[in-house]
């Protein structure tokens, strides 16, 4: 059975803080909640289906959550790969419409490590040591920003790419950053400016990283019957794939991305090519993240990233591919430093006719979003939505 | 540049996961003992109590401790240091450190042999240094 149209985003809200201090991460969500239930024209009545991932407080997935926000659903779901399960949330929220498990699906994210301080690219991450691999990778120094750097020196070795191709993804996300108010990062930026900010993890500067935000975001997912009821545009979800990658036991090979094995099922499914696509949304906790990703997504050969992104191919107006016209994570919002949701987000903006004029690609009609969660260094999770408007 | 070790954190006890004991035995030895698949042949990295590839038994070997830099990332900070993923000539891309050396020149096939650093809390560390 394939879940192709299976549902449509009816709802769609990103939280417009960036600092969040006085509010905690449980109202955060619910906030986000709200603004999509809003967006939608529906009331937390109802939903009757619950996705959240890592970021909801409480120990037991989405109990604490429901409990708080006071829902009433016939189905949950936590499943947590970092920050590409929300696009994992959005597949598995079609699986649960088509299987009449719930009707009407929330998705939601908040976090706030900017109020709270977080180190969260630089420090190596504590855990337990039951964790199997914690032991052999903690005394070593993982932080997220020298895992990602470790597959971009790699990358650079295997295919010439250079530090000032992966510098044009940052400054692409800054042209369109520029029309975003919400953005923590409006300025525009140059290729130099990037590869003259200091070093965090060579090869990657600090302007190859993205912001530290607080915030969040909410979905609205709904079978077919009610969002043809809904007074909103429709965004139809006509393809979706997910795939973790890891170590291989010791057969690593950090040159690719999960992309490479959660897009084929998304393309299949939604019967079309990357060529087909008029706006992507590509996470970008890192500049390699986007172009390993570009690559492994179809958008161009395997090693030719580099030059595919190069000289403003990213920019809407501009370029071929428009991406991130929010100012992605790199320079309007990583909530919760999991960026997954707030792509979908600004996809469904750009198929609804919503995006910024500056930045809105004319007769968008074809809209890709995906994720990435945890660390490409060593295990992530690919996940693939592509979405049209009907 | 004059190398500056960094201080080495060890979360847990070596017994945690009481089947990897060889391999922490192996460091407090100066050896790196891997587990190798009994069926395929084939050395797993990270240490595990069971084959990776077919779910059947291993069995622990020391290996040679040379290998070949696969990637690597120097961390800015103080001190700086270099995390990398080495190649063993047993097979294995292995998380570790690129110690005792000036940072600056470390490169892809870089030619490293393998040096125990002490942890804080903990064993020794494989790690590895240019041969």
């Amino acid at each position: 059975m394939s879940l192709k149209g299976a549902g449509y985003i009816v709802g769609a809200f990103e939280h417009p803080t960036r600092k969040a201090p006085d509010k905690s991460v449980a109202l955060l969500h619910a906030e986000c909640a709200k603004g999509a239930l809003e967006d939608a024209g529906l009331t937390k009545d109802d939903i009757d289906g619950y996705f959240c991932a890592g970021d909801a407080p409480g120990s037991l997935g989405p109990l604490s959550m429901v409990d708080y926000m006071n829902l009433k659903c016939r189905h949950v779901d936590s499943t947590d790969v970092g920050g590409s399960s929300y696009q994992v949330a959005v597949g598995h929220a079609l699986e649960a419409i088509a299987a009449g498990r719930c009707n009407i699906a929330l998705i939601t994210l908040s976090g706030r490590p900017r109020s709270e301080g977080q180190a969260t690219g630089t420090a190596p991450r504590a855990g337990n040591p039951a964790w199997p691999e914690l032991q052999f990778e903690y005394p070593y120094g993982p932080a997220t920003a020298n895992m990602y750097a470790m597959c971009a020196t790699r990358h650079m070795y295997e295919y010439g790419t250079t530090s000032e191709q992966l510098a044009w993804i940052k400054v692409a996300a800054s042209h369109h950053a520029q029309h975003n108010p919400n953005a923590m990062l409006r300025n525009v930026v140059t290729v130099e400016d990037v590869v003259n900010s200091p070093m965090v993890a060579s090869p990657l500067h600090r302007l190859d990283c993205c912001v530290i935000s607080d915030g969040g975001g909410a979905l609205i997912v709904a079978k077919p019957d009610i969002a043809k009821s809904l007074k909103r545009p429709l965004v139809k979800v006509i393809g979706v794939g997910e795939s973790p990658k890891h170590q291989m036991a010791g057969e690593v090979d950090l040159v690719y991305s999960a992309a490479r094995w959660s897009g084929p099922p998304a393309w299949e499914m939604a019967g079309i090519k990357p060529s087909d696509i008029k706006y992507a949304s590509i996470y970008d906790s890192f500049t390699i993240t986007v172009l390993m990703q570009l690559e492994d997504l179809g958008f161009c050969e395997k090693g030719q990233g580099g030059k595919f992104v190069a000289d403003g191919n990213l920019i809407s107006g501009v370029g071929k591919l428009p991406f991130n016209t929010d100012g992605g994570g790199l320079c309007n919002n990583h909530p919760a430093n999991r960026g997954g949701i707030t792509k979908i987000i600004e996809a469904v903006r750009q198929l609804r006719g919503e995006a910024h004029p500056a930045v809105q690609v004319k007769n968008c009609d074809l809209a890709i979003a995906h994720g990435t969660g945890g660390s490409l260094g060593t295990r992530h999770c690919g996940s693939t939505v592509i979405l049209e408007r009907e | 540049m004059a190398y500056e070790q960094r201080k080495i954190p060890f979360i847990g006890a070596t017994d945690t996961n009481p089947e990897n004991k060889p391999f922490w035995d192996g460091c407090a030895a100066g050896k790196l003992v891997l587990p190798r698949c009994k069926d395929t042949g084939k050395f797993i990295w990270y240490p595990r109590g069971i084959s990776p590839w077919t779910f059947g038994p291993v069995e622990w070997v020391e290996c040679s401790g040379k290998g070949k830099i696969y990637t690597f990332s120097l961390m800015r900070g103080t001190p700086p240091y270099c995390i990398a993923y080495v190649e063993l000539a047993e097979g294995p891309r292995m998380m570790t450190n690129i110690v005792d050396c000036d940072l600056a020149v470390v490169k892809i096939g870089q030619d490293v042999t393998l040096k125990f650093v002490p942890s804080e809390n903990g064993p020794p560390m494989p790690m590895f240094t240019p041969a």
